[in-house]
């Protein structure tokens, strides 16, 4: 288990330093001189030099890279002579058009992303799971049908057309919601939950299909299996047999579609922040993508990339803790 | 799935092979010398959900192909810009938004333009860029696949790591950073990106992210193939690789190649219109059905744009809709464990 572990996050840092790598060299190496996007109404050479001095854009890409995972784990200087900054330890870079730390922006918009992952994988995975076990348990049945159909419809919804129905009939047509606006968690619990209870279920809703189409096929599997059989035949309950003997065999895919579920939330909740008009992580790689502003785009892909990794690992150790079946080596 | 299938060593191997495999005693009595590929169409012909979703999608081709015949027939053409229609404000004058005898579907909100033709040469632009991904995205996972799996040992560990690799990259994310930046590289900052540059960046997009589903599941299935006795068989004889690959094992893999195909279509569809709807896919003036739904959505409080929110939206799902359903309908189909 614990060698297992061990190679397991090698590898994880090892992706991670790659695709850290391929960022890096695709945003800072091939675009535009970012000196020519901080000054939009054109500046002269001596400007431009001053930019590429403070932002060390004359070093060689290799040099840069160094010096930019540097200042992630240790800190770094920006500039020199008397226009010096310091940059402390998570250090992401400083935004091309604002001027502003990268990690200040990033404090600023990721708890609003990970409020609606969050809240939304707990939501989906209580619907989809419940949805899809109980389905398979009363396989043939009206409740059976309902949860097919409406999965089937929630696996070909886009996100947008369904966050845009339920913001159109909870505030704009029917005002039982007020227009969602952030509230922080530490300041007030319920307001924070009452700006996020739309796009939690926006998302929620769409993707419980996934998990419910395949915890139905997962539990048919099990129940037709033998110990099912023996069980039943011991004359065990039916609930104990559904749950403690069936879900449990039953569970892995599950886990796994869970875990990589909360990393792509974690990653991708953009669509839902961009209709709710909430500025999270996506919307302001959206923002910066646009505006070319290089420092952003990086630390956002960087900080959705650990996401999806550490959900991978998640998984993998979940795996073993969950099935007996499973041995780690 | 490929432990039921049941190869036929023939030199005229066709891609209906690939469901040979056990079909109910009664049923193989009942259709002697029935192809594997014709009990395939037996089953989809007599699938409903199959029939009616398929409908729906040659529907959509027609209309969406036949979008400058129908702007003819409609006498509206999808760049003419309505100023007389729209108000002081630019919002659409008359019902809903706009909708009348003359434009069915109402007008857009700014520019006044016909929502029916936008809509509809929208379809014919996010239908063209997921098909061709699809097709690029498949035949690269088929390539990758097989050579994975049939070379194994270091190739295969190094082509999986690799896929694992692009599994890690945050797609959706990624996307939204990589295709304006290259745009912008390409055309230069002062000057207005063309849409099809902006397409092509697209399709390169889904292209690099698209072939790993696919070549996952080629490889494994080539894997289970590999060691088989008509493989050996054909080794024996003193096939090389090459005729290993393409008439002993491609043969094989066709079902579920066609399956990940069908079911790639609607994704790539689905992810178009989400770039799109950001502002990042295609761009002005090319028409697109995912940036009409974000206008929709960023104009739907006002008075009776709930239509053409529903209209636009309803379009994407619809489009989904119909190849998703399709496409389950063809892996049931193809299935040979199914008993339908």
């Amino acid at each position: 288990m614990f060698r297992f572990l061990i190679r397991r996050i090698l590898l994880a840092v090892l992706t991670l330093f790659a695709i850290s790598v391929v960022a890096f060299g695709l945003f800072f190496a091939v675009p535009a001189d970012p000196a020519t996007t901080m000054c939009a109404r054109g500046c002269d050479q001596v400007t431009k030099d001053q930019i590429h001095a403070r932002l060390h854009l004359d070093d060689p890409i290799y040099v840069q890279y160094f010096d930019y995972m540097k200042g992630i784990f240790v800190g770094r200087e920006y500039g020199a002579g008397d226009w010096k900054r310091d940059c402390p330890a998570p250090c992401l870079g400083f935004s091309f058009r604002t001027d502003e730390p990268v990690m200040d922006i990033v404090k600023r918009s990721l708890p609003i992303t990970v409020s609606i992952a969050i809240g939304a994988w707990i939501f989906e995975l209580l619907i989809g799971v419940t949805a899809g076990v109980f389905a398979a348990l009363r396989r043939g049945t009206v409740f059976d049908k309902l949860a097919i159909s409406l999965s089937l419809v929630g696996a070909a919804m886009p996100v947008f057309f369904f966050a845009a129905i339920l913001l159109y009939v909870f505030v704009f047509g029917t005002g039982i919601l007020p227009f969602p606006e952030y509230v922080p968690i530490s300041k007030n619990p319920l307001a924070w939950a009452g700006a996020f209870i739309l796009p939690w279920l926006s998302l929620a809703l769409i993707n419980a299909a996934n998990h419910s189409r395949l915890g139905r096929a997962q539990m048919l599997e099990t129940l037709s299996e033998d110990f099912i059989r023996t069980a039943r035949a011991k004359g065990l309950r039916k609930s104990k047999v559904s749950l403690r003997h069936a879900l449990r065999a039953a569970i892995n895919p599950i886990v796994t579609m869970a875990g990589l579920s909360l990393g792509g939330l974690l990653g991708g909740a953009v669509i839902t922040e961009s209709v709710f008009g909430m500025q999270g992580l996506g919307m302001q790689t959206v923002t910066a993508a646009r505006e070319l502003n290089m420092p952003l785009v990086m630390a956002t892909v960087l900080i959705a990339t650990v996401f999806i990794v550490v959900a991978n690992i998640v998984v993998d150790v979940a795996y073993a803790a969950l099935d007996p079946r499973v041995r780690l080596s | 799935m490929s432990g039921t299938m049941e190869p036929m060593v023939t030199e005229t191997a066709g891609p209906g092979v690939a469901v040979m495999a056990e079909i109910p005693e009664a049923e193989a009595r009942k259709f002697v010398g029935l192809s594997p590929g014709k009990l395939a169409w037996r089953r989809l012909k007599r699938d409903k959900v199959a029939f009616w979703s398929f409908v729906t999608v040659v529907v959509m081709f027609v209309v969406a192909y036949g979008a400058p015949l129908i702007s003819l027939l409609y006498g509206k053409d999808y760049t003419t810009m309505n100023s007389d229609l729209l108000d002081a404000y630019g919002r659409p004058l008359g019902y809903l938004n706009g909708v009348s005898g003359e434009h069915w579907l109402g007008i857009q909100i700014g520019t006044g333009r016909d929502v029916f033709m936008q809509m509809i040469y929208g379809m014919r632009t996010s239908m063209t860029i997921s098909f061709v991904s699809a097709v690029g995205a498949i035949f690269f996972g088929v390539v990758v696949g097989i050579i994975a799996g049939y070379f194994g040992g270091w190739i295969d560990a190094i082509i999986s790591w690799f896929i694992d690799f692009m599994l890690s990259f945050p797609f959706l994310i990624f996307a939204m950073a990589a295709v304006p930046i290259f745009a912008n590289v390409v055309v230069g900052e002062a000057k207005e990106v063309p849409g099809w540059i902006n397409a092509s960046f697209l399709i390169m997009v889904f292209l690099i992210f698209g072939w790993t589903g696919t070549a996952r599941l080629v490889r494994g299935q080539v894997i289970g193939l590999r060691e088989r006795e008509f493989v050996e068989a054909a080794r024996a004889s003193g096939a090389g690789p090459m005729h290993i690959i393409f008439r002993q094992l491609l043969p094989n893999v066709w079902a579920p190649i066609l399956v990940s195909f069908s079911m790639a279509v609607p994704a790539f569809i689905a992810a178009e219109a989400a770039l799109s709807f950001l502002g990042i896919g295609v761009l002005e003036p090319t028409p697109d059905l995912g940036r009409l739904v974000g206008q929709a959505v960023a104009t739907m409080q006002l008075d009776g744009m709930w239509m053409y929110l529903l209209v636009t939206g309803g379009a994407v799902f619809l489009l989904v809709l119909a190849f998703n359903l399709f496409g389950d309908a063809l892996r049931d189909a193809l299935d040979p464990k199914s008993s339908r």
